[in-house]
């Protein structure tokens, strides 16, 4: 019994001891030196627009919905891209809801864009990221839309080519990962180019 | 399959084999009481003055009753210190977004799971916990149960190799310098590595920003109470409408009908129960902040697996490039891998530590082309509907990792004991799915987690040994120790009692109301969501099928029971085995001696875990996985 209680004694301590050193030391050294070193990351790489206003994070996604930006992979954080509630659909293979969504997601991506109806989707269009955040698209899905972006801008195919390639990122040092272009830095960069006189603006459902 | 695929394969397992020697050495400095390493000049007088503080003597020894006190002393005290801070999270300070304290029964549920390194997740991170309890109430058991895990391999292996001692080591001394020796310094180092790919790492309340383009939602109208409002209109029916003396009365022949408020079978009048709903207009994004980068660092490298955020490693805040993807993946491994090393250093068998080495690898290998293979060949029924062939099962994946490196992550979550995810397991096609199921199945030797691998792995060997031992008609032997009934008992007992565990919760909760309220799929893949639930937990892991509503109290005291299970009864087993074992002599090897090295020894140890684990787990895997990979491949739909 007395041993029991020299070594409750003890586990106590170093409860104690352990907590001041892992969880308050460590953490605030890299706090620390985070901000120092890498202050615009270790606050989250937003994005402020011209009037200091933050717009979003360059690691974050974004809903898009009007024909005039591209779009991002569908969502299951909260009500779309709720970066305070990340969440994939966790949804299996043979979920009957999956399928169902995946069907209808083809037939959208395949109206909006203009595609034939037996013309493949790319994965990503149709499915929901782990996170529900993914900033990225593939470059295959880009492509596909850049022609309807285009359009709506009334832009050349080529100037909308060129920011495609400008926000797609990875694979990191050539090999780790997939390529993937960044929806919300791109449409941005959309919204900033020289404003053209707009074909149409009405949004699509 | 892609041809860079190959290549980050081949990255990914030599980067593996270089850090093993160095990391076995380090670990042989650490795991000595008197080691001296570099960082010796600035840690020594911490170590000493914690020594101190906490009135252990470093060069007592203890015996493995004296160690196990130890070990359980502070898994008691650390798991109810958390449990504390849960519960009063709204009186401590670091809570901007004022969250409320945690229930009971999820506070329970998350102490255990923090304390025996499972990091189950029930709660939504960034929506429930404050940056203290996160920072102090589960980061310290991201260090300490690591240390833990640690402090008992090591303790087993001094057992194994130890000559006629009655002692183990010291718990104290183990728990306080792989903490300050080996944890906390690689962390600071590794969380500025994760910053500097853009892990946020502040205490900032979350951020606001202005969409580009609003969109509105519907939401229900909530009373001043904060109660959803419903429409609450009473139905009516029309029924004949009865007469002063009793009769139907009559109007131009027929039947008079009146309304009448409907009445279900007890009598009650029904309502409508519908919420009223109104629009909300979204213009903000808001955006969840926090001190991730120190947490998700130790998170990986001591194989705890809980995120910050509710998506782990998926989200981009904890793991935003492929370059960090990379190095969690690798820093799960690390640890374990090195240990594999110090094995064979302490045995004086250097060979012995690779051939460990190598069928964990092996396994590992095999794990990772079935998921990857399963994965890049996507789901039949979601490509009929037109979704490209060749994108592979994007569901619940990021386009920055793809296939291959989900299916890796998948891979290396489980065999290790982490369970952080980057991809959702739960949306992985039946066959991928099962990978990671299995591999927690296996009792996760596969490199396993920190020091709980090494252990459990040995466990293998053991069995392995004596099945050998049984083939060849000699007492078995182990590093020239006889292996002997009551070795052969705890090891059988260790192995059993987990899967006792396991396969009785799953079979509890799958005939339960309580157990099918939580689920998100139905037909097997709802089975297989709680088998994968209580596997996880019992296997220490914490990754999910996170389908599962698993914050009710039945499921988080159930789980919460399970992963005690699944830490002590496998522990404290061990701890008795490392006692008898430290007590025996070591006998010199003689020709009838099996061997511990080469391809024999390799290919028996790889058949007793995969024999062990096909005989527990194949029936409810066949209920599960399997049988869903065939009706998927009908396309039936549930």
């Amino acid at each position: 019994m007395k041993e029991i209680v020299k070594e409750l004694r003890s586990a106590v301590l170093a409860t104690a001891a352990l907590s001041i050193v892992c969880c308050g030391l460590y953490p605030a050294v890299v706090y620390g030196l985070a901000q120092t070193l890498f202050p615009r990351k270790a606050n989250g790489s937003l994005i402020s627009d011209a009037s200091g206003a933050v717009r979003g994070s360059h690691l974050l996604g974004q809903s898009f919905t009007s024909e005039r930006y591209f779009h991002s992979r569908p969502s299951s954080a909260g009500n779309g891209y709720d970066a305070a509630n990340s969440s994939g659909s966790n949804l299996g293979p043979t979920s009957q809801k999956l399928a169902d969504a995946i069907a209808q997601n083809v037939a959208d991506y395949r109206a909006q864009n203009g595609l034939s109806t037996n013309q493949p989707v790319p994965a990503d269009a149709v499915t929901a990221s782990a996170s529900g955040l993914d900033p990225h698209i593939s470059p295959a899905n880009a492509s596909l839309q850049l022609g309807r972006v285009a359009r709506a801008r009334g832009l050349k195919p080529t100037q909308v080519e060129e920011l495609v390639a400008k926000f797609t990122e990875g694979p990191d040092w050539g090999v780790l990962g997939d390529p993937g272009v960044n929806v919300v830095e791109l449409n941005l960069a959309l919204d900033r180019l020289a404003k053209t006189p707009l074909i149409k603006t009405a949004s699509i459902p | 399959m892609k041809t860079f695929d190959a290549v980050q394969l081949a990255l990914f397992v030599g980067v593996l084999t270089l850090l093993t020697k160095p990391i076995g050495l380090f670990l042989l400095r650490v795991l000595d009481p008197r080691g001296k390493t570099w960082l010796g000049p600035v840690v020594g007088p911490i170590e000493r003055l914690t020594y101190r503080v906490l009135g252990v003597d470093p060069t007592a020894q203890q015996n493995w009753k004296e160690y196990s006190l130890s070990l359980l002393a502070f898994s008691l005290v650390s798991c109810a210190f958390t449990y504390a801070v849960l519960r009063l999270q709204h009186y401590l300070p670091l809570n901007p977004q004022a969250f409320p304290p945690m229930t009971e029964h999820l506070a329970f549920n998350t102490a255990v799971s923090f304390t025996t390194n499972t990091n189950w997740q029930s709660y939504v991170g960034e929506a429930t916990l404050s940056y203290f309890s996160q920072m102090v109430g589960l980061t310290l058991h991201n260090f300490t149960s690591a240390a833990v895990g640690i402090a008992i391999a090591a303790a087993l292996v001094r057992g194994l190799t130890a000559h006629s001692i009655q002692t183990l080591g010291n718990f104290w001394v183990d728990l306080i310098r792989i903490n300050y020796y080996l944890l906390v310094p690689i962390s600071v180092v590794y969380a500025l590595f994760l910053v500097s790919q853009g892990v946020v790492q502040n205490f900032s309340p979350y951020t606001h920003a202005k969409l580009t383009e609003p969109f509105t939602i519907q939401i229900p109208l909530l009373d001043t109470n904060g109660v959803a409002v419903t429409t609450n209109i009473v139905v009516m029916a029309q029924t004949p409408r009865i007469g002063t003396d009793g009769k139907p009365e009559l109007k131009g022949g027929k039947p008079a009908l009146e309304d009448v408020p409907l009445r279900d079978a007890k009598g009650e009048i029904v309502h409508t129960n519908l919420p009223v709903m109104v629009d909300q207009k979204i213009e903000e994004q808001v955006i969840a902040q926090g001190p991730v980068a120190s947490q998700a660092a130790i998170k990986m490298l001591g194989t705890n697996g809980g995120g910050f955020m509710n998506a782990n490693a998926a989200h981009p805040f904890e793991n935003p490039t492929p370059l960090s993807n990379f190095v969690q993946m690798v820093s799960i491994f690390a640890i374990a891998s090195g240990l594999t090393y110090y094995l064979g250093r302490l045995s004086g068998n250097q060979a012995h530590g690779w051939a460990v080495w190598s069928a964990m690898l092996i396994l590992f290998l095999i794990g990772t082309l079935v998921c990857w293979w399963a994965e890049a060949r996507g789901n039949p029924i979601h490509q009929a509907l037109g979704v490209a062939v060749d994108g592979g099962n994007m569901e619940g994946k990021e386009v920055r990792f793809g296939v291959f490196n989900s299916a890796l992550f998948a891979t290396v979550t489980t065999d290790a004991s982490c369970g952080a995810v980057n991809s959702m397991h739960d949306s992985f096609t039946a066959l991928g799915g099962l990978v990671p199921l299995f591999n927690m199945q296996l009792g996760e030797v596969v490199f396993g987690g920190v020091g709980a691998g090494l252990y459990g792995m040995l466990v293998f060997v053991v069995l392995g040994v004596f099945i050998a031992g049984l083939m060849v008609g000699r007492t078995p032997e182990y590093l020239g120790k006889k292996i002997q009934a009551f070795e052969v008992k705890m090891a059988m007992l260790a192995l059993l009692i987990l899967t006792l565990s396991t396969l009785g919760f799953t079979a509890w909760a799958s005939v339960s109301s309580w157990g099918l309220a939580g689920l998100n799929n139905s037909g097997p893949h709802g089975f297989t969501e709680i088998f994968y639930a209580y596997s996880s937990a019992n296997a220490n892991n914490g990754s999910a099928f996170a389908g599962l509503t698993a914050n009710t109290p039945w499921y988080n005291i159930t789980l919460g029971i399970a992963m005690l299970i699944g830490r002590f009864w496998m522990v404290i087993p061990i701890l008795a085995m490392a006692g008898s074992l430290a007590r025996k002599r070591i006998a010199p090897p003689s020709n009838g001696t099996f061997p511990v090295t080469g391809f024999t020894f390799v290919t028996l140890l790889i058949g007793t875990v995969l024999l062990v684990g096909a005989l527990n787990y194949l029936p409810g895997l066949a209920l599960g996985p399997v049988v869903e990979h065939f009706l998927n491949g009908q396309t039936q739909l549930f």
